[in-house]
């Protein structure tokens, strides 16, 4: 059992999320067997490994930061990770539940919940990076396999991966997709969206929404002015936005645009 | 004598989507159970509030998000519901590939729960994946059978987890030969680990707790029900969705965030033993044959055969999915045209654990005045705690805090109520006064 002592171990915690980005690392299939040679799961309680407090190498951290609990949770999971990645766009960004940082929370949670004291929750969703340091980020929602398989690839090599902030665009072109907004007038994020996915929606004709999160300079006043150009109204485009990753600064900024626009053309 | 009481705190450490975490609690005082709350604290996503305002369009893409392992359930309950409010008909291929796509979903939920989550109970394991060096196999089979449903959800949907191929209307686009025979390989090979597992899940020696409970699932007409039609409830009641607020109400509790949801005042089953219980009759005549063979049977009150009636699901999924797979990759368009309407509408659905129950309230613009969404755990929270009380009490209140401690846990095990909570309970605290 001596070779055990080498591998590398990992811990997966999940705050406010859905559980999707976990299974990058349970739908692997016959790969996961080999990833259990080099890797040992401290905790993983999808998979039935429970030991939160465990020291670890490597954490992933799945989810954003939405109660008093999530909080308390990521300090501790901060403290006993050597490295600590976000995975997913509600640890990268506060995710679809960070929708309610645009609205006033309370009033959401009481229009769910009948009695809503029973409930703690924190007035917004935000991402982890807000509140601990980050080695590194993988983006999307959900990740995917081979993200996972990537960054541990590299890890094993003893280096981190480039980040990819590539615009969605280069991908669907490489693969030689129709272009929705040429064709179609769709109002597509994709030159502004991160590239991963495999130009998903556009491969199946449809606008991408841009669940991979924002590309490295993304242009997106310029692009929305575009949408706006194909006869979206302000509200139209702002939703366009305030969708996966309504909390990133650049989805985030037109929103706050395009909503503004919209109240001041209802006045 | 004094009357002793106990309090166990008996802490699930369950953490995902919609339920979060959770916690039994089970008081006795002598040969009584004073309290059993089964407690789940979710982190609050406020669904149905962000919801409001945004376009009928967008609101798949954004459903999908309740649940990572089964967001299509989350998608297509939106998008029919919709579809009767537009009046929307669909041509027949396209309400093929979607039950395909169904199927699949089934598929890959199924797999994970038996042989990742139920398993390790049975091999005396803590997880899989400690069982990965002495049951490689084991894992295999399942991995094998799960891979095959996500296929089939690739297939459709780009990928397995909050695909992007549904839209209103039917698909964005369809599928390509070369990927619908990929699909057709892996479930071929499926197939017989399929019914290994079955095989498997009859030789095991399952605890019996019987006793009477309801249970809910859609009415199939000609075919096993999955995602259309009405509810049927094995009391004899039959519903139109439209129905469903009548009979079904929710009530929030101090314990929870988590809502419970009660038919008629009564608790009851949603989920693969329901929807057997209800329509076994509908199962192909071969995967009746397999089901006899092993001598698996349907309709049962208990609750420790769900695991039979999931590895049968796999079965029968499997096997339609070949018979679509091998009618050839059908021609036609990939969605049909469609006016938006005002109104509201209701839908049901099965998801891999159980009927799922949508409500959307629309403007002329198709945007959202208003949307209700029940998936399966609030339905089957009241029946748990329900089924603990019976069962433990069976079990005896005189065995050791370590025996009670996995009793209830796989009890729990049994609804699948989400993916963590077939994790072990933690904190083991034992108070007597
Ligand atoms: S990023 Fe998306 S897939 Fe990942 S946990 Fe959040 S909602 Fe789920
Ligand atoms: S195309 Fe955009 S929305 Fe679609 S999967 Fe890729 S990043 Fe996500």
């Amino acid at each position: 059992m001596s070779k055990a002592k080498s591998k590398v171990t990992v811990a997966i915690h999940k705050l406010t999320s859905c559980s999707g980005c976990q299974l990058a690392f349970l739908n692997q299939g016959k790969a996961l067997l080999s990833l259990l040679e080099i890797v040992e799961f401290k905790h993983f309680i999808e998979a039935g490994v429970y030991e939160p407090d465990a020291k670890v190498d490597l954490a992933f951290i799945e989810g954003s930061v939405s109660t008093p609990e999530d909080l308390k949770r990521l300090q501790e999971v901060r403290n006993n990770a050597k490295l600590l990645v976000s995975i997913g766009a509600c640890a990268t960004s506060g995710g679809v539940q960070a929708l309610r940082n645009l609205a006033d929370g309370d009033v959401w949670k009481r229009g769910v919940y009948p009695h809503p004291e029973f409930i703690a929750t924190l007035d917004t969703s935000t991402p982890v990076a807000e509140h601990v340091k980050i080695d590194f980020e993988l983006w999307g929602c959900p990740i995917t396999v081979q993200q996972i398989r990537h960054f541990v690839q590299q890890l094993t090599l003893g280096t981190l991966p480039q980040p990819e902030m590539e615009k969605l665009c280069m991908e669907c072109k490489r693969q030689q997709n129709v272009c929705v907004v040429v064709t179609r007038q769709a109002p597509c994020l994709g030159p502004v969206t991160r590239t991963g996915c495999g130009a998903l929606c556009p491969e199946f004709g449809k606008a991408c929404y841009g669940c991979f999160g924002a590309s490295e300079q993304p242009n997106a006043r310029s692009l929305a002015n575009r949408f706006s150009g194909l006869g979206l109204v302000s509200e139209e485009v702002a939703q366009r936005f305030a969708a996966i990753h309504s909390h990133e600064p650049a989805f985030k900024a037109q929103v706050e645009h395009w909503q503004g626009l919209s109240v001041r053309e209802i006045e | 004598m004094t009357t002793k009481a106990r309090k166990i705190n008996l802490k699930v450490p369950f953490v995902t989507r919609l339920e979060g975490e959770g916690a039994l609690e089970l008081t006795t005082k002598g040969n009584d159970i004073d309290k059993l709350h089964l407690k789940i604290f979710e982190p609050p996503r406020l669904f149905e509030s962000f919801l409001q305002g945004k376009s009928y369009k967008d609101v798949p893409d954004l459903s999908a998000r309740i649940c990572g392992i089964c967001p299509m359930a989350y998608q297509l309950t939106s998008i029919q519901a919709m579809e009767t409010l537009f009046g929307v008909q669909l041509p027949e291929h396209i309400i093929r590939l979607r039950r395909l796509m169904n199927l699949g979903e089934w598929l890959q939920s199924h797999a994970l729960h038996i042989h990742f989550l139920a398993a390790p109970d049975i091999y005396g394991f803590d997880s899989a994946l400690q069982m990965a060096g002495e049951y490689p196999e084991f894992l295999q089979r399942g991995m094998l059978i799960q891979e095959a449903g996500n296929s089939l959800m690739t297939l459709l949907g780009g990928r397995s987890v909050h695909p992007v191929g549904l839209q209103v209307g039917g698909f964005t686009k369809l599928p390509n030969a070369e990927k619908w025979l990929h699909c057709l390989t892996l479930v071929e090979h499926a197939l017989p680990a399929a019914k290994q597992l079955v095989k498997w899940s009859s030789e095991l020696e399952l605890p019996d707790y019987s006793h009477d409970f309801l249970c809910v699932s859609l009415k199939g007409e000609k075919a096993f029900p999955i995602n259309s039609g009405d509810i049927q409830i094995s009391n004899g009641l039959v519903i139109t969705p439209a129905q469903y607020p009548e009979h079904f109400k929710e009530h929030q509790t101090r314990h929870s965030t988590a809502f419970y949801s009660l038919l008629d005042g009564h608790d009851y089953l949603v989920g693969p033993l329901a929807r057997m219980n209800n329509s076994f009759h509908l199962l192909h005549e071969d995967v009746k044959q397999v089901a006899k063979e092993y001598g698996l049977k349907f309709p049962n009150q208990n609750m420790h055969t769900s695991i039979q009636a999931r590895a049968l699901e796999c079965f029968s999924a499997l096997h339609e999915s070949l018979g679509i797979l091998q009618q050839g990759l059908p021609e036609g368009e990939a969605n049909v045209a469609y006016d938006i309407k005002a109104g509201e509408c209701h839908f049901c659905t099965e998801a891999p654990r159980g009927l799922i129950y949508h409500y959307y309230d629309l403007d002329d613009e198709g945007k959202v005045l208003k949307c209700s969404i029940i998936p399966p755990t609030s339905q089957n929270q009241a029946r748990i705690e329900k089924d603990l009380h019976f069962s433990v009490k069976q079990f005896g209140l005189d065995k050791s805090d370590k025996e009670l401690k996995y009793f209830c846990e796989r009890i729990i095990r049994n609804y699948d109520p989400c993916i963590s909570c077939s994790t072990h309970f933690l904190d083991f605290k034992r108070i007597q006064k």
